[in-house]
This record gives C-alpha cells, sequence and structure tokens, in this order.
C-alpha cells in the first residue's frame, strides 16, 4: 500500500480546527473537573454525615459508571426533563468534569488524610481554625504528595476528551472522521491524530513521571 | 583434593576495587573462617565465589576446573556454566532470603525439585531429611513467617545442605539475629563442621571462628592482610591492622 | 411534569441482557489477553537487551499517550488496510484493548518484580536456578499476590471503556441502549435503566475489589500499583 499524507495536510485547517476544540474541553474540563473535586473531596472527609453521604454517593456513583454512558445520558436522556435543549459541548463536559471531580475527590481526601494528626494539633494549638488550618497547613503539604495523581488525572481528562465526538462535539478526532469519509483515507488520517494526540500528550505524560520520581525521591 | 583455586582475583564496583588481588586455595574438609572490617570485601569474596558477581580479573578454578573462557585478553563467563557451579556451591545469606510463599519443606525441597529435576517423592524425603538434620522436622510446614530468625536461619542451611554441595558459603549467618538466637544457628554449623564439610565462612564471632575454623583469614582493603591457624591470627596476630580489627571486637574472649 | 414510563423499555430486556452479554465477554477477552501480552511486555522491558527493552517501550508508550478511542478507530478503520484483513467491530475492540490492557499490565507486572527484594533473586541463584526458573517459582508467584489489587482496580476500568465500543456498532449494552431508544422514543427511561445496570455491575465488582484487597492487605503482602 501506499501512504498519501498529502490529503492530510491539505486539510491541515480541518484538523487545526479539531485541535482548538479539544483543547478547549480540555481546558474547561480541568478547571472543573479538578475545582470541583476538592469541595467533593472534603465533603468525603467530614465528620458530618449530612455533608459525607451526598459526597459519598456522588463519588461513587460517577467512579462506577462509564463517562460515555453519563455523556450520553446527559446528552439524550436529561434534555428531556429541562426546557432547553442541551448541546454536544454542554454534555461532554458534564459527564467529563463530574466523572473526573469524583475520581479528583478521592485524589484530594488521600492525600489529606496522608498528613500526619500532628500537623492538625498544631496547627489547632496556635488557635486557627479548622478552615484556616487546613489552608495555610494541611492542603499546602499535601498538594505536594498529590501532584503526581493529579497530573495523571489531566492525562485521563485529555484523552476523555476524545468522547465528546460521540455526540458530535467538534473536536481532534470528530474531524478526523470528516477528513475519513470525505476522501476515504483512513490510515492516514487516523494515524495522523494519534501523532498529535500523542505529540501534546507526551509533555504532560513526561511531566507525571517526573512528579512522580520526585516524590519517591523526596520522601 | 583441592576444591577451590582463586588466582589474582580482582572486582571492582565502577572505579572502586573492592577485591585486589585475592590468592586462596581450599581444600576439602577445611574450615575457613574470614574476618574484617565492613568494606574490607568479605562478603564480596564469597559472591565471587559462586559468580553472583563476575570478577573483572583473575581466575577461579573449581574442583580442578577453571570457570570461564578467555577470550580477547579477558575472561567470559557463559551464564549456563555459572549455573552448574552454583549448583555445586551452597550460600546461607546474612537475611535468609527464604522464599516467603513457601513452607519451610517447600524452601528446602525447592532447589531439588526446580534445580535438579528431582520427583516430588524423592525430593520431600531429602527435604525432611535435611530439615531434621537442623533440627526442625516439627516445622516443615509452617511458613517463613511464623519461624523465629534462628529457626529461619536454620531452614536456610537446610536448603542449602538439599543440594549436596561441596562447597559451603555463609555470609554473616548470625549477624541479623537476635543475640538470643546466635547460638542455635552457630550449633548448627558447628555440627556440618563435625561432618567434615567443606566451607567458608564471613563471620563477626571471633569465639566460633576460633574454636570451629582450621585456618583464619583477615581480609583488609581488598586484599587477605593475614592467615594462618585461629592460633596464629587471633591470638599472636602480626599485623597491627588485625590486632586493631581483634581488639575492637571486646566481647571475644578464648 | 414528564411521566416516566419503564415499562416499554423493559419490553426489551431481551436486546439489553444480550448487551451486557457481550460488555462482559468483550471485558473478559481482552483482560484475559491484556495479561498475558503485558507480562511478555514487562519481560521485555526489563530486559538487558536493547533490542527487546526498546520496543516494548516503545508500544508501552504510545497506548499511553493516545486516546483509546482513537487506537479504537485506528485498529477499526486503518489498521484492516495496513495488514489486509477483515475487521470486524468485535476483533477491532478485542485488538485494541487487549494491547491497551497488556501496556497497563506491562507497567504494573514491572513494578511488582522489581517490588521484590534482591535477596530472593540472590537465593534463587545461589541455588543454581537460570533467570527463567527464578522469575517462575520464586520471583512471580511473590509479585502477582502484590500485583491483584492493581489488577482488579485495571478490570473495573476497562469494563467502563469497553462502552467505546458502540461508536464502532458493536452490540454491547450501550449499543443496545441506543437501539432500544430509538424503537421506544424514550431515551430518558433507556439511558437512565442503562445507566444504573452499569453502576449495579460495576459498584458490585468494585465492592468485591475491596473486600479482596482488604484481605489481602490483613494477610501483611504489601501491594504496588
Amino acid at each position: 500500500m501506499r501512504w498519501d499524507f498529502a490529503t492530510v495536510i491539505e486539510h491541515a485547517d480541518v484538523l487545526a480546527i479539531g485541535a482548538v476544540g479539544t483543547l478547549r474541553i480540555f481546558a474547561i474540563c480541568l478547571v472543573l473537573g479538578l475545582g470541583l473535586g476538592l469541595p467533593v473531596g472534603l465533603g468525603r472527609y467530614a465528620r458530618n454525615p449530612w455533608l459525607r453521604a451526598p459526597a459519598t454517593a456522588f463519588v461513587e456513583f460517577f467512579r462506577n459508571t462509564p463517562v460515555l454512558v453519563q455523556i450520553i445520558w446527559f446528552f439524550f436522556a436529561l434534555p428531556i426533563l429541562l426546557p432547553f435543549q442541551i448541546g454536544p459541548l454542554t454534555a461532554a463536559v458534564l459527564g467529563i468534569s463530574l466523572n473526573s471531580a469524583a475520581f479528583s475527590a478521592e485524589i484530594y481526601r488521600g492525600g489529606i488524610q496522608s498528613i500526619e494528626r500532628g500537623q492538625w494539633d498544631g496547627a489547632r494549638a496556635l488557635g486557627m481554625s479548622w478552615l484556616q488550618a487546613m489552608r495555610r497547613v494541611i492542603l499546602p503539604q499535601a498538594i505536594k504528595r498529590m501532584l503526581p495523581a493529579l497530573a495523571n488525572r489531566a492525562i485521563e481528562i485529555f484523552k476523555m476528551s476524545t468522547l465528546a465526538s460521540a455526540v458530535a462535539y467538534v473536536e481532534l478526532l470528530q474531524q478526523g472522521k470528516l477528513i475519513a469519509s470525505l476522501y476515504y483515507n483512513p490510515i492516514e488520517v487516523y494515524t495522523a491524530v494519534a501523532a498529535i494526540f500523542s505529540v501534546i500528550l507526551w509533555p504532560l505524560v513526561q511531566l507525571s513521571y517526573w512528579l512522580e520520581r520526585r516524590l519517591k525521591g523526596g520522601e | 583434593m583441592t576444591v577451590l583455586r582463586l588466582a589474582g582475583l580482582v572486582k571492582r564496583f565502577g572505579a572502586n576495587p573492592v577485591l585486589r588481588g585475592i590468592d586462596l586455595t581450599v581444600e576439602r574438609g577445611e574450615r575457613i573462617a574470614i574476618l574484617g572490617a565492613s568494606g574490607s570485601g568479605k562478603s564480596t569474596l564469597l559472591r565471587c565465589i559462586n559468580f553472583m558477581e563476575l570478577p573483572d580479573e583473575g581466575r577461579v578454578e573449581f574442583g580442578g576446573q577453571v570457570v570461564g573462557s578467555e577470550r580477547d585478553g579477558r575472561r567470559r563467563y557463559a551464564e549456563r556454566e555459572l549455573t552448574q557451579i552454583r549448583r555445586q556451591v551452597g550460600m546461607v545469606f546474612q537475611h535468609f532470603n527464604l522464599f516467603p510463599h513457601m513452607t519451610a519443606l517447600g524452601n528446602v525441597m525447592e532447589g531439588p525439585l526446580t534445580v535438579l529435576g528431582q520427583d516430588r517423592v524423592q525430593a520431600e524425603a531429602r527435604g525432611r531429611a535435611e530439615l531434621a538434620r537442623v533440627g526442625l522436622a516439627d516445622k516443615a510446614d509452617a511458613y517463613p513467617a511464623h519461624l523465629s530468625g534462628g529457626q529461619k536461619q536454620r531452614v536456610a542451611i537446610a536448603r542449602a545442605l538439599a543440594m549436596d554441595p561441596a562447597l559451603l558459603l555463609f555470609d554473616e549467618p548470625t549477624s541479623a539475629l537476635d543475640p538470643a538466637l546466635v547460638g542455635e544457628v552457630l550449633g548448627t554449623i558447628r555440627a556440618l563442621a563435625e561432618d567434615g564439610r567443606t566451607m567458608l565462612l564471613v563471620t563477626h564471632e571471633l569465639g566460633f571462628a576460633y574454636h570451629v575454623a582450621s585456618r583464619v583469614l583477615f581480609l583488609a582493603d581488598g586484599l587477605i592482610h593475614e592467615q594462618g591457624t585461629p592460633a596464629e591470627v587471633l591470638k599472636e596476630p602480626r599485623q597491627a591492622a588485625t590486632r586493631a580489627f581483634i581488639a575492637s571486637h571486646k566481647q571475644f574472649s578464648l | 411534569m414528564y411521566r416516566w414510563d419503564f415499562a416499554p423499555v423493559a419490553a426489551h430486556l431481551d436486546l439489553l441482557a444480550i448487551g451486557l452479554f457481550n460488555t462482559l465477554r468483550l471485558t473478559g477477552a481482552a483482560l484475559a489477553f491484556g495479561v498475558a501480552l503485558g507480562l511478555g511486555l514487562a519481560l521485555m522491558r526489563l530486559s538487558r537487551r536493547p533490542w527487546a527493552a526498546w520496543p516494548a517501550g516503545l508500544v508501552i508508550e504510545v497506548f499511553r499517550t493516545t486516546p483509546p478511542l482513537v487506537q479504537l478507530f485506528w485498529f477499526y478503520f486503518a489498521a484492516p488496510l495496513v495488514v489486509g484483513v477483515e475487521m470486524t467491530p468485535y476483533l477491532a475492540a478485542l485488538v485494541t484493548f487487549s494491547i491497551q490492557s497488556a501496556a497497563f499490565f506491562a507497567e504494573v507486572f514491572r513494578a511488582g518484580i522489581e517490588s521484590i527484594e534482591r535477596g530472593q533473586w540472590d537465593a534463587a541463584r545461589a541455588l543454581g536456578m537460570n533467570r527463567g526458573q527464578a522469575l517462575r517459582r520464586i520471583v512471580l508467584p511473590q509479585a502477582v499476590k502484590r500485583m491483584i489489587p492493581a489488577f482488579m482496580e485495571r478490570a473495573i476500568e476497562l469494563m467502563k471503556t469497553t462502552t467505546l465500543v458502540a461508536t464502532i456498532s458493536y452490540a454491547d449494552l450501550l449499543f443496545a441502549a441506543n437501539e432500544v431508544s430509538q424503537k421506544t422514543f424514550r431515551p430518558l427511561e433507556t439511558y437512565t435503566a442503562v445507566a444504573l445496570a452499569y453502576f449495579t455491575v460495576i459498584y458490585g465488582a468494585s465492592l468485591l475489589a475491596r473486600r479482596i484487597e482488604l484481605r489481602l492487605a490483613r494477610s501483611g503482602e504489601g501491594t504496588v500499583g
């Protein structure tokens, strides 16, 4: 067989539009997924059952259902209950962000739990409130230990962004599908798409390795 | 009969020479205690004898045969040949290194079963006999996690014996033990010595070396600094370094 | 106010059941191939020979740095043209998820093997075992026990990932849901029911995994992964 990347290069602008879409949904889900995870993780850690029970239910539900099912549910099922439509971006963002929030919540909880009791005692003895102790003493230490896991989560979010193509959101894979169906050159297109993802993800993966090594070396 | 002969053995770790030319001949039935400060190369010497570490220079003769072949001015070792040597050399480690997923009997049977290819019945008979020899017949079905340190080390000795080794290497076999448990392991080793086994023993137990060894080597800076009968080396050391070493082992009383 | 009605969905329970069966079948098969292939990749990567270590490392990195859905599309749409064989959705999914799991398991195996103390290798070699014997008899049996939690976690992840095959029309549970929803015009009920079905199966598996992990932890063995 002959490789023909010319058609792919000719339509680089189509892929570029897709890449922008990929980066956009990645950025939104990264902020929402890791951001929402913190309050949920704190809820999981709370002693008050009124906080803990809903946080636990949220985490268990979203961790134990496939993201794609969630996205599809938000896109096809939820609008029936709502007076307005839900677009592909919104549905995908909802699915990926809530799923990621459930996973990152467990990272936050684990990180906070890994801090020794004595740190709390020290902060409380200074007269700090729970929130002050959390913000000034516990979280700064915990974040360091959580960084490798959070970096891994970011990588997962990036990979998950392709699922948005299932509801026809315009991202890299979706644009690849478009070119492949028009010019019947799936080998070149999907190889190119895989390569683009790989190139974007590679530094992120290296970063996660580096964080992991640093954490192992530091403790 | 000569069991082992080392000639000009050199071992370096990176640029750092650990053994700087060891010559040693071991006759059958000899019991050689190797003394020396930590870092003097004692353990490395043992590990070069069964090729857990490959010597950088020099020759090892085992049972009259030179190990490895000379090519391009360097000695090369084939893994297959080294495996054959290790089958004939038993080793007992400081930290026992028992296989935690096998019972005491399983540990002792493992060599005959996997390495020698014996059938299960034969290997089990052998295993039980060796456990009985070290006084642990009743612990055959116990896992290492449920044995004391002294018992673990005796199982490790039985494991080495089950291979019928021509030479036994002991690498500080009592250093990781509670003082109260040292005696039972030394007793087991002494019984093997009385059986006439050929052994090299790296140890800090000078009293034991004095009573059990037929020859004592004192290693310093990767060389055999002094050697002789236990009485010569331990009671009337000629070298200052040997004297200093013995003086620093205050618990040593003859 | 919307009136929920699950009856039309219940009428197509057989379709959904077949979908669930297909999901489980794919998960199980990919898991089995993934473990075997992963062990091979791990051994290659741990090898001292660069011609074995390097390609294994490449496969692992490529599969870690590309999204699963892109891999699936590549194997379904592109690979048949490269190799010149007919690709069914099931086969494409099986190949993709097997290699992808293998890349993951390879790292678990590697961590597990590396977590075994040097003394175990020493003792095995001192008995006269060769590398293969030491690995098979001494190192792997201990390493595998430490890897069990990572294996179970991956199995659960894999079951979730298999939903991607719906996008290439393999009749898994999600695809069946799509069909049922189009037949009944009841997407809300269908997708809700299917989401709950996934949750039940996966949550059940998670609970089981947690119990096994707890028991392993109590038996005093460390874990990796």
